[in-house]
This record gives C-alpha cells, structure tokens and sequence, in this order.
C-alpha cells in the first residue's frame, strides 16, 4: 500500500489512469507547465509567496471545528468540520488559484483563462487575477450563467470577461471543452488555471499538491484537539479537487477510511445522477484516462446534481486509482438527501453549507451513528451555502420552512 | 492478410507524384445529415476529384474542433450515429465503386470502448486505409501503434507549429502522410494562417520520411494553390462541412431531385478547390 503515495509517474500515471490525451498543439504548453512547476515546486521564494496569500489573503489556517450539537443529534461518532467555508471567497478553490496564479506570474504569462460550472473557480480565479494584475477571461457554459447570475456579476466586479459556452449541454463539461480550445488557439501568451484534480498531466498532480493543505492542517489540528488520527474522513467529489486534497496527507495512514461522496441526482437507477465511480467505466475524457459517465458506444453522458459543482461526468484520474487500489471509497448521495443534510447542518450548528459539501454531511448522517461515540469522522466542509441560497429556495419553496 | 501488401494511400501517393499533382483530402462528418447522405457525399467526392477521403466520426466532446464542425457532430449524434456506423459508410461506397482510400478521424474514447484489437480489425474489414486520432499525442499511442502496424492500418499524426523539438520524434515515426496543423487552434475556415507556417512546413519536411499534407482552416483554392508547391496535399474540413450545413434543407428534403441537387452543390464545391494543374 505504501506505494499508492508515490503517483503520479514521470508520464502523468496514477496506475493505469491519468496521462495527456490532448492535440499535439498542446503537447509543448503542458510539458513546458511541468517544467516549470517541477522547478517551483520546492523553491523556497515560491513557497513563501504562495503561503503569504494563503495566510494573510485567504485567511488560513482554517479551523477544524468540533461540531458538538451535531454529534448529540447523531449520538454516534464525534464529527469533525473542516472549515474550508471560511477561505476568502468561501470555498477550497482559492488554495489552487493562488498557487498556480502564482506560477503563471513566474513563468511569466499576464493573461490567464479558466473553466467554471457553479462560478466558484471562475470567481477564485477573478479574484486572484484581480489580486496579482493578469488578465483573466472565465468560460462558462450558457445554462450556468443564468443558473449562477450572481457569481457572473461577481467575477465582472473583479475586472474578468465571462464568456458564456453555447456549444453541446452548455454546463461545466463544454466549459471545459470550450477553455481547452481557447488554449489551443492562444498557447503562446495564455496559462489554463484547471480548477480540479482532472484534465491531463500535470494538473491532476498540481491541483491536488496544492490542495494538499486542506489535509495537512487537518492533521495537525486533529492530533492537537485528540492526540489521535481519525477513524473516516469525508468530502464530497465531483472532479474531486477538495477530497483529494484532505486525502492525500493521510493516503499512507491506512486505519483512515477515505470516504467520497458523489452526487447520486434523482438517484442511481435513474439517467439524473453524475455518480461516475458508481455507473461510469474507464475511459477517456478532456486530457486523462479515468472513470467517465459514458454510453455504451463511448459518447459522454450529461451529467445531473443539484450542485453545480458536482455536475460532471468525469472524476480526476487518482480518485479512480485510490478506488481500484481499495484505499477509498466513493458512495452515492441523492439531491434529496444533500438538500435534507444541508437544513440539519444550518439549524444545528449555525453553518450554511453548499450544495456541494452537503453532500459530504449527508453522508455522514448515515454513517456517524453506525460508530462507536469514541470514533472521529471528519467532514471536509469545501464551501459555504451563500451562492446556493436562491436555488434552495427554488427546490424548497419560499413558504416551505 | 499478407503483411507486404502495399497500403492504398501509398499507392495513391505515388501516383499523384508522377503526374506531379497534390492531394486533396475532403474530410466530411459522417452521418450528417444521415448514413445515406453520407455515402452520396463521398462517392460525389471522388467524382469531384477527391484523391482521398476522411470520415469524422461524430463525437459528443470534440475537442480539437471547432463551431462546424461542433454543430455536424451534434446533428450526427441526434441520429445515434456510431463509431461502427460511419465505418459502415466506407464500406458501402466502396460496394458502389468507390476506389479512394478511406482514412477514419475519430476521437480515442469511441475506439477505446470497442477494444483497440477489435477496432483495428474492423477498420480492416471495411476497407480503411489509414486512422487519425486526434486527441491520442506521441506519448500515449504505443499500444494502438503496434497494433497499427500489425494490422497495417496508417496511423496518421498531427504536428503542429507548437510541436517544435516534437517535429522530428513524430515525423520520423509517421505513416501515410503526416498532418500539419496551419495555425494554432481547432479546426475551422479562418483567412490566415500561423506567421512561420511556411518554416514549420519546411521543418516537417526535412524530418520525414513520408508525405506531409496541410489542413485546419483551407477553405478555398487559393489556399490548396498557396500550398500545393509546398506541401504533398491539403486537407479540407470546416468549409465542406459548411457547405454540408448549407444545403441541409435539400438533403433533408424527402424529395430526390431536391437531394441531388444538394449532393450536386457539395459535389461542384469540392471540384473547385482542387489545385489545377501544375500548380
């Protein structure tokens, strides 16, 4: 097992999944993006950049908070939070924006362009183009932009262009598609911030280092609140960018159940759902070898979640090695069951989440209670509720509460 | 199978270079309108003066292309069109007296779900003669390269003016012909090409072994003259797709003579981008 650590190899593998499938027109950008992170990767000035903004701009470390009254209600295991909600902009993403922000600045590009689907990339990635001077253009898919009408307006706020995609399902899939092709047609002035731990090598590698922090404050908080590792930990998956962060620091602790939750839609046995590890197969989908929702004949499947941020039907290439490897598991959560989770959260603790990492909680609601009172379980709790608020409201009713 | 027999595009290479002309590769998306339609257009193609013909598989996430093409593949998938459908078509016209060799585009995931072995061996039985896929780079084509060879099926690249210090590793491997990229970006008609394309094509041809054939944005003679001198061959997608597109309320019609007179219009279309002679 030891050796589950030591992936990606020097072509981009996590076992038999991972690599760079792209047109050749790409070929030199993402070697020469290799390059330059290997180079940074362990340069002190670079460190010291990046975790300067993750501190004094972003606002961390973020606490892991014991949540009591939820624990009571539960009456099995006591649940940790990891508040990745209280980073600037209110969720995990902005560990990645700054970090590769911060490598475009180095390798010395001034323009910078990313995907979105629900916009908290989109906007993590405006905010730091805004905070470090770049040009920054966002793509997002037509249906999202009228879905997410407040976060476009945000990301014009902070100086970026949103350009709505018009092509295929107009969400976050043809976002992606859309940016890759902006990409290629822009290589020589343009650096691609990916917002998740997918698309081809290196960014599954980059994304999760630089998420990475999520588990390593996890750890030392839990060591200092109970002198001990937990028993699970659980974050919530669509391309897989928060959990692979929380997992990676404790991938070689293999008493620590690595649990990851996807969004189950209307429902497995249904054709709503983007539960890629649970009906997808291996495939090849937007630059890495993975597990894609896909029909029989290889066409990609539409994706459905209540979450935006989970709409998607591919998973980054080492959530699908972790799987096969056996050292993580990935469960279904239906809309009804996040939306249900994310009501029980807010009026027990005081805490809003998204639609995303209620999923997360939703999950331990059903697992918590099948533990000893002794044993920890720590949420990975990726964003706060705010964008979701009027899209609750929609799915609930305005009178309903 | 003997493993000497001569690839069609080979040959067809050799004998455009004795009469000292270029190819020209139509590309077209197979299924739009439909399967019908589809072997229509290629047999006109050849009459048109097609040396030889790439049929693009429909594709729900087409990458390396660009709004036409897009819109084709989205009209094709409406119709359920399969991988193992367009090959049909190549086998259909070749039934009906087409002598062109067929050369398959078609993203990896399609092929990679059929299990490579099987996608080869069928590629053989329907009679193509060549394979490009476009999102499958140098570093992760061993396996279907081998089994390429095996089954002497070409597996075409691409390079591109990005491609740089990749120029040689990929050209020197290359088989059939190797596709030259114009300008940075996914397919489509657009009125200029990258600033050194004319050093880029130079490059590649110093670095191979076979013969190289430009495309991505030719859209009219003018651009097929521009580069025959300099190239073996260009290959036209975007703009006969267009004209595809065009005339879609012909080939839709239900009326035969209306039908004809649209294959007739792509027919008359491809003709006049073919370089004339000597030039």
């Amino acid at each position: 097992m030891t050796q589950v650590t030591q992936v990606p190899d020097a072509n981009g593998r996590f076992g038999a999944f991972g690599g760079k499938y792209v047109p050749e027109t790409l070929m030199n950008a993402l070697h020469e993006l290799e390059e330059a992170y290997n180079r940074y990767k362990d340069d002190p000035d670079f460190l010291a950049e990046v975790r300067y903004l993750l501190k004094q701009y972003s606002g961390r470390p973020t606490p892991l908070y014991y949540a009591e009254r939820l624990t009571a209600h539960l009456g099995g295991a006591k649940i940790y939070l990891k508040r990745e909600d209280l980073n600037h902009t209110g969720a995990h993403k902005i560990n990645n924006t700054i970090g590769q922000a911060v490598l475009a600045k180095r390798m010395g590009k001034k323009k910078i362009i990313a995907e979105t689907g629900a916009g908290q990339h989109g906007v993590a990635s405006a905010t730091v183009a805004a905070l470090l001077g770049l040009e920054c253009k966002v793509f997002m898919g037509e249906e999202d932009t009228k879905r997410q009408q407040l976060n476009v307006f945000r990301m014009k706020l902070l100086g970026s262009e949103v350009i709505p995609v018009l092509s295929g399902t107009r969400t976050l899939k043809d976002a992606c598609n859309e940016t890759l092709r902006y990409w290629v047609s822009h290589v020589d002035d343009t650096y691609y911030i990916l917002g998740s731990v997918t698309g081809p090598h290196p960014y599954p590698m980059m994304v999760r280092d630089f998420q990475r922090v999520i588990g390593l404050e996890t750890k030392d908080q839990i060591l200092e609140a109970e002198g001990r590792l937990p028993d699970a930990i659980v974050a919530a998956v669509g391309g897989g960018s928060n959990a692979m962060g929380i997992f990676h620091p404790f991938v070689d602790d293999t008493a620590v159940r690595l649990i990851g939750v996807e969004a189950a839609g209307r429902g497995v046995e249904t054709d709503k759902h983007a539960a890629t590890m649970t009906k997808g197969r291996p495939g090849v989908f937007q630059g890495s070898m993975s597990y894609v929702l896909q029909d029989e004949v290889g066409q990609v499947q539409e994706a459905h979640s209540i979450s935006a941020g989970l709409d998607y039907p591919g998973i980054g290439p080492e959530h699908a090695f972790l799987k096969d490897a056996k050292r993580a598991e990935y469960v279904p959560i239906t809309d009804a069951e996040a939306l249900e989770a994310l009501q029980l959260l807010s009026r027990q603790e005081g805490i809003i989440p998204a639609l995303e990492s209620a999923h997360a909680v939703a999950h331990t609601l059903k697992l918590a209670p099948t533990l000893p009172k002794d044993a920890i379980v720590v949420i990975s709790l990726s964003g706060r509720g705010d964008k979701d608020v009027e899209s609750i409201m929609g799915y609930l009713g305005r009178n309903e509460l | 199978m003997s493993t000497t027999t001569v690839n069609a595009i080979d040959e067809t290479f050799a004998a455009l270079r004795a009469r000292g002309e270029s190819a020209l590769i139509p590309f077209l998306t197979t299924g739009d309108p439909d399967l019908e339609t589809s072997i229509a257009l290629v047999q006109a193609a050849e009459e048109a003066g097609a040396s030889m013909i790439e049929l693009g598989v429909p594709y729900s996430d087409p990458l390396a292309d660009g709004p036409v093409i897009q819109r084709a593949s989205e009209r094709a998938l409406k119709n359920r069109i399969r991988l193992i459908d367009c090959m049909g078509v190549a086998s259909e016209a070749r039934k009906r007296g087409v002598r062109m060799p067929f050369i398959l585009f078609t993203y990896f995931n399609p092929a990679l779900q059929l299990g490579l072995e099987r996608f080869f061996a069928l590629l053989q039985e329907h009679g193509f003669s060549g394979v490009i896929i476009p999102d499958l780079p140098l570093e992760e084509d061993g396996e279907v390269r081998e089994i390429a060879e095996r089954t002497g099926i070409h597996l075409i690249p691409l390079v591109a003016p990005t491609s740089e210090a990749r120029v040689e590793r990929i050209a020197s491997k290359a088989k059939g012909f190797v596709y030259c990229v114009s300008s940075l970006g996914v397919t489509g008609v657009r009125s200029s090409f990258h600033d050194g394309i004319d050093s880029f094509l130079s490059t590649v041809r110093k670095a191979a072994s076979v013969p190289i054939c430009v495309g991505f944005g030719i859209s009219t003679r003018e651009h097929a003259e521009r580069f025959a001198g300099v190239t073996d061959g260009v290959i036209v997608g975007s703009a006969i797709v267009r004209k595809v597109e065009e005339v879609l309320p012909a080939l839709t019609s239900g009326d035969e003579a209306r039908k004809r007179q649209g294959v007739d219009a792509v027919r008359a279309f491809i003709a006049d981008l073919k370089p004339r002679a000597g030039g």
